[in-house]
């Protein structure tokens, strides 16, 4: 039995009086690509933001329950939150490069932490970009203005960027609503890459990409976790019928 | 036909209001420009005033509105720019914030007399800083805060939230995003708010009249608790209280302010769209 590496134990989640998540319990093994899955306003996207703690920067919230990051409590009292974030990487759904260069932009989180190796700094990039697959494409304008990149390519920026910092899980929310199907498919395969060494959380952009992706999948519906299996069983043998009828698609 | 009648008297009335707003403004300056350049000489500028104000220059005024920009500029523009920050960045949303919120609005809004007389009541007198720079000084900046601050919230607000949120995704403080991103976003509009609100205190006679405004004052300030005389109330110095004044000396001068007045702008809208220039997004 291989130890989760993340642990959700029991998180209800309030936006004021207005529960958003009800007594979610889920763990997500190390190495490997755990889906959340459902309609909108299910609590996907919170849920994905407890796991960083993205969601104490909105006011009016509450919380109960733990979560736990190889086993320790990541809302404790002494946790430190920007080594948090620095362990658990994010990239969002529309792609926001930072203003400045292509060099810049991957390296803006070492930046921020303050390293600044210049030798190991050429390797980060590099190794940055290419699992991000972007290496190829990039390499002759590092310099170059981030914002001049196409959409799909911002996007891989993105994931280079979280993965300057060598974290150990990597959080995606909906990474390519914004993208045509070529830049998918490279974010796609770049995920395959990535699983070999992060554990990645994805709220997929359609059922489609959830069942294509998932190593295991949680069908969240309403703030509630419905079903949490591998994605190889909850896409074609759902046991809860309002699993089946969302996956397929009879409502949604 | 019809629509095509509406749309040229439409585009007729659009034009003369267009016309009606400027042609007030140009003539003005025209005629200021025309008499006020018959007054000007390196004397006008660059000496002192004598005989009651009807010979000689301008030169402590000139040398008084500088002063006192500038000090005004030094004093209001880091507590105003802390400030902002503090209340767009970090302030919760409660009543007290809005109330404080509202308060400056409001403040931006205020008759430029009332804080005349707040800095006697308040500086000159209560503080014992008589009329001096000092008190001056402090009512300007008192006077130019809320426009410095409504103008510079707006602009760290419409630096998009997300810039905040990926910065913190990437293990930065809240500090490091300002810092980084979202000042530097926010730098034209907050120099916008600034030169707004020393072009005002500048061009202000009322609050200056009290405070620290000389009637006649033929030499420069010694001290920051001297007096100075200042353009504004020169102006209305020599246009209503000296009788026999010549017309050119008075167009001289206004002339003379409004170049101040306008080169702070130009330089202004220069450092803006230079800022500008080097966002790279």
């Amino acid at each position: 039995m291989v130890e989760p590496k993340i642990c959700i134990e029991e998180v209800n989640y309030f936006y004021r009086d207005f529960q958003a998540l009800r007594n979610i319990t889920l763990e997500a093994p190390p190495r490997s690509v755990t889906v959340f899955f459902g309609p909108a306003g299910g609590g996907k996207t919170t849920l994905l933001r407890l796991i960083n703690r993205l969601n104490d920067m909105v006011d009016d919230t509450r919380m109960t329950g733990r979560v736990l990051l190889d086993g320790k409590n990541v809302y404790d009292p002494g946790a430190n939150v920007a080594s948090l974030r620095r362990r658990v990487g994010m990239v969002f759904a529309l792609p926001l490069p930072l203003p400045g260069t292509v060099r810049e932009n991957v390296t803006y989180g070492l930046k921020l932490a303050g390293r600044r190796d210049g030798g190991k700094m050429e390797q980060i990039l590099e190794r940055s970009l290419t699992q991000a697959a972007l290496w190829d494409e990039v390499k002759d304008r590092l310099d170059s203005p981030a914002n001049a990149l196409s959409g799909g390519q911002q996007q891989r920026l993105c994931i280079a960027r979280s993965l300057a910092l060598e974290p150990e899980v990597l959080l995606l929310d909906e990474p390519t609503s914004g993208l045509d199907p070529i830049s998918t498919r490279k974010v796609e395969e770049s995920l395959h890459e990535l699983k070999k060494l992060y554990t990645i959380i994805i709220v997929p952009h359609s059922i489609q990409q959830a069942a294509r992706v998932a190593d295991q999948a949680a069908f969240l519906l309403m703030g509630d976790l419905i079903e949490y299996r591998a994605g190889t069983e909850i896409f074609t043998t759902p046991h809860d019928k309002r699993t089946e009828d969302y996956v397929t698609g009879r409502f949604g | 036909m019809n629509r095509n009648r509406a749309q040229q008297i439409g585009f007729a009335v659009l034009t003369l209001s267009a016309i009606a707003v400027v042609a007030p403004i140009l003539i003005v300056i025209g005629i200021i420009l025309v008499e006020g350049a018959r007054a000007i000489s390196w004397e006008f500028i660059f000496s002192m005033p004598y005989e009651g104000m009807k010979q000689g220059g301008i030169f402590p005024a000139i040398v008084g509105t500088l002063i006192l920009t500038v000090c005004t500029a030094v004093a209001a523009i880091p507590v105003g720019v802390a400030g902002t920050i503090y209340l767009a960045e970090y302030a919760k949303d409660t009543w007290i914030t809005r109330a404080i919120r509202l308060a400056i609005v409001n403040l931006a809004g205020i008759p430029s007399i009332v804080y005349g007389l707040f800095g006697l009541g308040m500086f000159v007198l209560f503080l014992h800083m008589g009329t001096s720079i000092v008190a001056g000084v402090l009512t300007l900046a008192i006077m130019t805060l809320p426009v410095i601050i409504s103008t510079s919230e707006e602009a760290l607000r419409a630096v998009p939230m997300e810039f905040r949120t990926v910065i913190a995704s990437l293990g930065g403080t809240r500090w490091q995003a300002i810092r980084h991103i979202v000042l530097p976003e926010a730098l034209p509009g907050i120099i916008t708010g600034i030169i707004l609100g020393l072009l005002r205190a500048a061009g202000e006679t009322a609050p200056i009249l009290f405070t620290v405004a000389a009637f006649y004052l033929p030499r420069l300030p010694q001290s920051p608790f001297d007096q100075v005389m200042a353009l504004p109330y020169h102006l209305y110095v020599i246009s209503t209280q000296v009788p026999g004044m010549p017309v050119s000396v008075q167009y001289g001068t206004a002339l003379v302010l409004l170049i101040l007045v306008l080169s702070m702008n130009v330089a202004a809208t220069v450092l803006r769209s230079y800022f500008r220039r080097r966002r790279q997004w």
